[in-house]
């Protein structure tokens, strides 16, 4: 895998590149780090922690595109984790309140898992259920208020620091180190990416494909329930109107910016993240930039269309008979 | 089932369940939008408690957002005869026939807190709303006021873009401070209106400010905004109240807690007392047939730590907001 990285991941890693170049000309100070009370401070520490809920998120999503499916509802999944961790943080422990809040991922995704691996639903459908019901269920929970709460554990969680980083950060590189070490230290990497590439096929060859798509969405809602957690966290109440608003859809450009297909079969846990961080690095930058904010949209749609044909294979193609004609002009 | 029969039923339904009432005591119907918000949660607690304070039975209709629910409701009403209808419509046009129908049955609407298209003028008696522009202008005189002769460099926290709350705080900030020289907003971006968008863009101002020791002041267009840039400013080290004036819009309990702890100075009020003057107007109208005028402009009062923030709060977070 490491050795495939620098040739499948040139497009990414050039776009961070570009991306974190403009950020620097629209912003000198850009990557100006130093300590404010014992954590790093810095525009580059902003990218990284405010990147975490949507890096999180594509640590599941890329294994559920990767099985051919797609997960709309963990904006929802955000927002229903994020409520019952705030109605809980002040009367019980973080254990509790972590397990109650990660248990209703882990519920949230049997169910989609459920709808898709069982009763055979398309995805896109199975899971926009959750998504519309998802936002109802947090409401009821929050009684459609933002839920305040003063646990300094569950506050840490979202704003403390480890060695300088904050813990946002921390968890969000634990996930991934842990789901590499499962899905790639083991064959069920390869399993699930037998099952997008052809499942029927895959189910005559031995794979349980019901039990991967089961799993991948399970592992989805965990880590939309985590990245509900730390957003509540770092604002210390949880909004159920709008924790996880439309981060489904960043999820999912995050996954394809990475260089997962939609269709399914072959996925790469490290460049999701990367796309993850592409998004937010722009989004930052559009922030220092100090331009009207009428245009944040159309900035982030013109970067992503660039980052997208960076990777376009037809457009490669074409690129190289152009410069081919030209070698045979001249 | 057809959605006439629908309505015919759901009318027959509500028609069983009016209450034999005092002949007197006026029976209101209320179409709420539905729980979008803090606010509007507070507005229809303190509707009830208005209602209650003036004996009148008011039903309200939650209409979950949607503009179907609320026509059917109004049908309803309608249909159930009631003295007046109350409407905090969720979308400015598609009233026309619905409301020429209450008018046809002689019942009055009023408006809360949103008005509708001006085609449908003659379609209500009055619209108690609050005037944003005004809010806004609120906002920066106290603003100039506080900050006083030496010069202070602003930002801001823009509400939702395209939303017509947000142009019309930030139009009303404008003029108000255009007047003084020394005021100048210096960056201004949107926060959505949220606490987590409101404490990113804050850190980024931070960033893009030298650390924040250039900023005096930040105005948010709501509340909800300036916590999460209140947090943001905790988090850099910088002292918000202090250091830094902060001024926003909406008056929720949050704010006031933290107005309270001294890291918040000022909020303009956007009252959740729609209903109260509504029904003073109804009341005037049904009994000396006193024609309201056509907008009813509610206060915007605005709050600062010498206000007692602690007993606002005590007396505020009972409202659902």
């Amino acid at each position: 895998m490491t050795a495939l990285l620098p040739r499948r991941g040139l497009a990414q890693v050039l776009a961070l590149i570009v991306i974190l170049a403009v950020d620097r000309m629209v912003s000198p100070q850009f990557f100006d780090l130093r300590l404010q009370d014992g954590r790093l401070f810095g525009s580059l520490i902003d990218v990284l922690n405010r990147g975490t809920p949507v890096a999180l998120l594509t640590l599941g999503m890329v294994l559920v595109i990767a099985t051919r499916g797609i997960d709309l509802s963990v904006g929802a999944v955000m927002a229903i984790s994020g409520a019952i961790a705030a109605s809980l943080a002040d009367s019980y422990g973080l254990p509790i309140v972590l397990t109650a809040a990660l248990g209703a991922g882990l519920v949230c995704g049997l169910w989609n898992g459920f709808l898709v691996a069982v009763l055979g639903m398309q995805p896109i459908v199975a899971t926009l259920i959750l998504m519309v019901a998802g936002r109802g269920i947090a409401q009821l929970i929050t009684e459609g208020r933002i839920v305040t709460f003063s646990s300094p554990d569950l506050v840490w969680l979202g704003n403390g620091s480890v060695l300088g980083l904050p813990v946002p950060v921390v968890i969000a590189l634990g996930m991934l180190v842990l789901t590499a070490a499962v899905v790639r230290g083991s064959a069920l990497g390869l399993l699930i990416e037998a099952t997008g590439g052809n499942a029927r096929a895959s189910e005559l060859a031995g794979v349980g494909t019901r039990a991967m798509i089961l799993s991948v969405y399970v592992w989805c809602g965990v880590c939309a329930a985590l990245a509900g957690v730390i957003a509540a966290a770092d604002i210390m109440g949880a909004d159920a109107n709008n924790a996880g608003l439309w981060l489904e859809l960043d999820a999912i450009l995050a996954v394809v910016i990475g260089g997962t297909s939609l269709f399914g079969g072959r996925f790469s846990l490290v460049l999701a993240v990367l796309g993850a961080l592409i998004i937010q690095t722009m989004n930052t930058g559009i922030l220092l930039s100090g331009y009207p904010p009428e245009f944040n949209l159309l900035v982030k749609a013109v970067v992503v269309l660039a980052v997208l044909l960076l990777q376009s294979p037809k457009l490669s193609g074409l690129a190289g008979i152009a410069m081919r004609l030209r070698r045979t002009k001249a | 089932m057809t959605p006439k029969a629908l309505v015919a039923a759901s009318a027959m339904a509500a028609l069983l369940l009016v209450a034999p009432a005092n002949a007197d005591q006026l029976t209101i119907g209320f179409s709420q939008i539905g729980s979008e918000s803090g606010w509007r949660a507070a507005e229809t607690s303190v509707s009830k408690q208005e209602a209650a304070k003036r004996k009148v039975n008011l039903k309200i209709a939650d209409a979950q957002q949607k503009q179907e629910n609320q026509i059917k409701a109004i049908r309803s009403f309608i249909a159930q005869n009631v003295d007046a209808i109350f409407l905090a419509p969720v979308v400015s046009t598609g009233w026309d026939s619905v409301l020429k129908e209450a008018k046809e049955a002689k019942i009055p609407v009023v408006l809360l807190d949103r008005d509708i298209d001006p085609s449908g003028k003659d379609l209500y008696l009055t619209a108690v709303t609050s005037d944003s522009v005004h809010e806004g202008a609120v906002a920066g005189d106290w603003l100039a006021k506080t900050v006083g002769t030496k010069a202070c460099n602003i930002v801001e926290l823009q509400g939702t873009v395209g939303a017509s709350v947000a142009a019309n705080r930030k139009k009303g900030f404008d003029t108000a401070i255009a007047k003084y020289a020394n005021l100048k907003v210096v960056r201004s971006q949107t926060g959505d209106f949220t606490r987590a968008k409101g404490k990113e863009v804050m850190e980024s101002f931070i960033k893009a400010e030298g650390g924040g020791k250039s900023i005096c002041a930040v105005y948010a267009h709501n509340d909800d905004m300036m916590v999460g840039a209140i947090q943001a400013m905790k988090e850099a080290g910088l002292k918000p109240g202090k250091e830094i004036l902060t001024v926003s819009i909406d008056a929720v309990p949050d704010i006031f807690k933290a107005m309270a702890a001294g890291e918040a100075n000022a909020t303009v009020e956007l009252t959740p007392n729609m209903a109260g003057p509504a029904l003073d107007a109804i009341a005037a109208f049904k009994e000396k047939g006193t024609v309201p005028p056509k907008w009813i402009q509610t206060e915007s009062k605005l709050y600062t730590a010498a206000d007692d923030p602690q007993k606002i709060y005590d007396s505020k977070k009972g409202l659902g907001y």
